[in-house]
């Protein structure tokens, strides 16, 4: 490695640790003193009963979405790329749409359209908050599996697997979803991603989320708001690599980027 | 009863005609090939046959019975790909078994037919690699032997040697060849490579502009086509267009001068006819000055091709002949030489003002 590469790596790796390397220091200070060293931070994220209700509400959330999103956005994008790729600009300027439009206003819009909807759905987070997670999830998720898409030849997959007597269930699961798994898992990072870290909406709709959680501490036990971004960076980190070893073991021991030769 | 019938298949896609009514009947164990330019249809036919694609008109009958409106994948009929169309996620056993698993063979059945197909085309050592770690020839190897895996009722093969290098193609015919011999599958081939079509097939069909051509043995197509079309795709051919003078001794006339052709007996005076002749039946030899006389033509040696046992030579007026290497080395380029037109052997052709020729072809591709 040259003397350069090495120094722009030093510089990438001090621009992402540093911040991080001085949450840490500033989470180990104690409450009533402002010195070094204490645990006394984490302590009371960990023990506190909101801290893992809502890391719970949001993580089945993520999961919702991902699941939602799968099952939406797959067979969505594979029957575009099939049959009809004329509608793919189409697809890709809706997609934008979540980028342009801000969160409150499309929240409000959301709230307002879905009022009257029975409460299992209007009034639980798995409900409504979910459904707008797709809508936010979408651009990500489009992206990469539309990325997904173009490196394989869709057309003599599915052909071949169709001559070979598969139906279309069965060459969707068999074949192409496999061969797109490292796109699938990167739109579904992504969405894990948002669904832990936003605010806004969950806000306005008045769940109790984790990113709503981490505000609260934030406002009122800095100490503790460090510790809490750690501990929820951790996590999330934790969640994206289980994701990554289940995707690897169930798709063999190919390459994440299997595809066309 | 011919086991696999296409029945006036038509089909367009907006204004295109790309098949326009054609006829195919293959036998039980027939190997047939559909040979063309690209544009010609024979694709969308394999496609119409494979089920992946439905006919504005016409029947497609396996075995007497309708399969035109069957799904592709109850259709019982095995495809090898122009692409490499290996499952990438699946080692070449697990790709030659997709197909088994799908038909709910049990697993010591469906190990035994992969192991078996596996070694039939030479790659049971390779039965764990991935498609990324075979060659092109060997991935359509594999493909072979997961189209054969499921024991189709008819064998398609869409152009699965244009991809690979010229030594393998040689290869990998001969071994499709053998082994379609060998299991005696019935089996629609396509290629837009004649010599790989004489090569392998028991008849081939040539298509132009979505209708056949012509159909025949290899040796037929080869020696007596029937249009200007087949004449020139089907290897290299001296046109000689020509007038007929008299009928009943075949003389003609081509560019002014007259030769005579057993082929142009009995047709009528003043009747356009296309003279073929093959340029290994031109015979050439150096002119000692005088004007050409007897059943030869006139020229001047333009180029010289090296083909290995054989050179071809260009000659002034649109000739091309082929002699040994040795023999061509004795007529350098520039020399004026005298080509003699064989009476017999030739073939003669009516020269219908539309009729289709290479130069004239439409090269958009179907």
């Amino acid at each position: 490695m040259s003397v350069s590469a090495m120094v722009w790596l030093l510089l990438t790796a001090l621009y992402f640790l540093v911040p991080l390397i001085a949450t840490f220091l500033f989470s180990l200070r104690k409450v009533t003193t402002n010195a070094c060293c204490s645990l006394a931070a984490y302590g009371f994220v960990l023990h506190n009963g909101d801290f893992w209700h809502t890391l719970r509400v949001s993580f089945v959330l993520a999961l919702e979405v991902i699941v939602i999103c799968l099952i939406l956005f797959v067979p969505t994008i594979y029957w575009v790329h099939l049959k009809l790729p004329k509608l793919r600009p189409l697809i890709a300027f809706l997609a934008l749409i979540p980028f342009v439009v801000p969160p409150i206003v499309m929240v409000v819009g959301i709230l307002k359209v879905f009022k009257g909807t029975p409460s299992w759905f209007y009034d639980q987070p798995n409900g409504i908050l979910a459904a707008t997670y797709v809508i936010l999830a979408f651009p990500y998720m489009f992206f990469s599996l539309d990325a997904g898409f173009r490196s394989i030849d869709v057309h003599t997959l599915t052909e071949a697997s169709q001559s070979l007597g598969a139906s279309w269930p069965t060459t969707l699961l068999k074949v192409i979803l496999p061969n797109i798994r490292a796109a699938a898992l990167a739109g579904s990072f992504l969405a894990l991603a948002i669904v832990m870290g936003e605010f806004t909406i969950a806000n306005l709709a008045q769940f109790h989320t984790f990113p709503i959680f981490l505000q609260y501490v934030n406002e009122t036990q800095p100490y503790g708001a460090a510790a809490l971004t750690l501990i929820s960076f951790g996590i999330t980190w934790g969640a994206m690599l289980s994701l990554l070893l289940i995707g690897r073991k169930r798709g063999g021991q190919l390459p994440l980027a299997a595809g066309r030769r | 009863m011919a086991y696999l019938e296409l029945q006036e298949l038509h089909r367009s896609f907006g204004s295109h005609i790309a098949l326009n009514g054609i006829n195919i009947s293959l036998d039980q164990g027939e190997f047939i090939s559909l040979l063309g330019p690209s544009g010609c249809g024979k694709t969308t036919a394999l496609r119409l046959v494979a089920g992946f694609d439905r006919p504005d008109h016409g029947r497609i009958v396996v075995e007497g019975r309708d399969v035109t409106g069957v799904a592709p994948n109850k259709r019982d009929m095995g495809m090898v790909f122009q692409a490499y169309s290996l499952f990438p996620n699946m080692t070449a056993k697990q790709n030659v078994e997709f197909g088994l698993k799908i038909r709910g063979r049990e697993k010591g059945q469906r190990r035994g037919r992969v192991d078996e197909l596996l070694e039939l085309v030479g790659l049971g050592h390779a039965a764990d690699r991935y498609p990324f770690q075979l060659s092109g020839g060997m991935q359509q190897r594999v493909a072979l032997a997961r189209a054969l895996a499921i024991e189709p009722r008819v064998l398609l093969l869409d152009e699965p040697l244009s991809a690979l290098d010229a030594k393998v193609r040689v290869q990998l015919r001969e071994e499709i060849r053998r082994i379609q011999l060998e299991l005696g599958i019935t089996t629609l081939y396509v290629t837009h490579d004649q010599e790989e079509a004489l090569a392998i097939s028991d008849k081939v069909a040539v298509m132009y502009g979505g209708v056949i051509e012509q159909m025949g043995t290899p040796l037929d197509m080869y020696t007596a086509p029937l249009t200007p079309f087949v004449a020139e795709f089907i290897g290299t051919m001296n046109r000689l267009e020509s007038t007929v003078v008299d009928g009943t001794t075949g003389e003609i006339d081509h560019d002014g001068k007259r030769i005579r052709v057993d082929a142009a007996r009995g047709r009528s005076q003043g009747e356009r006819v296309l003279v073929l002749v093959r340029p290994e039946s031109l015979e050439l030899a150096a002119s000692n000055g005088t004007a050409a006389n007897g059943n030869t033509l006139a020229g001047e040696v333009i180029t010289h091709t090296f083909l290995g046992p054989v050179t071809r030579l260009k000659v002034t007026g649109g000739l091309i002949a082929d002699m040994s290497t040795a023999r061509a080395s004795a007529l350098p380029v520039g020399s004026s030489v005298v080509a003699t037109v064989p009476t017999e052997g030739v073939q003669v052709i009516s020269l219908p003002d539309d009729a289709p020729t290479l130069a004239g072809r439409d090269p958009d591709d179907q």
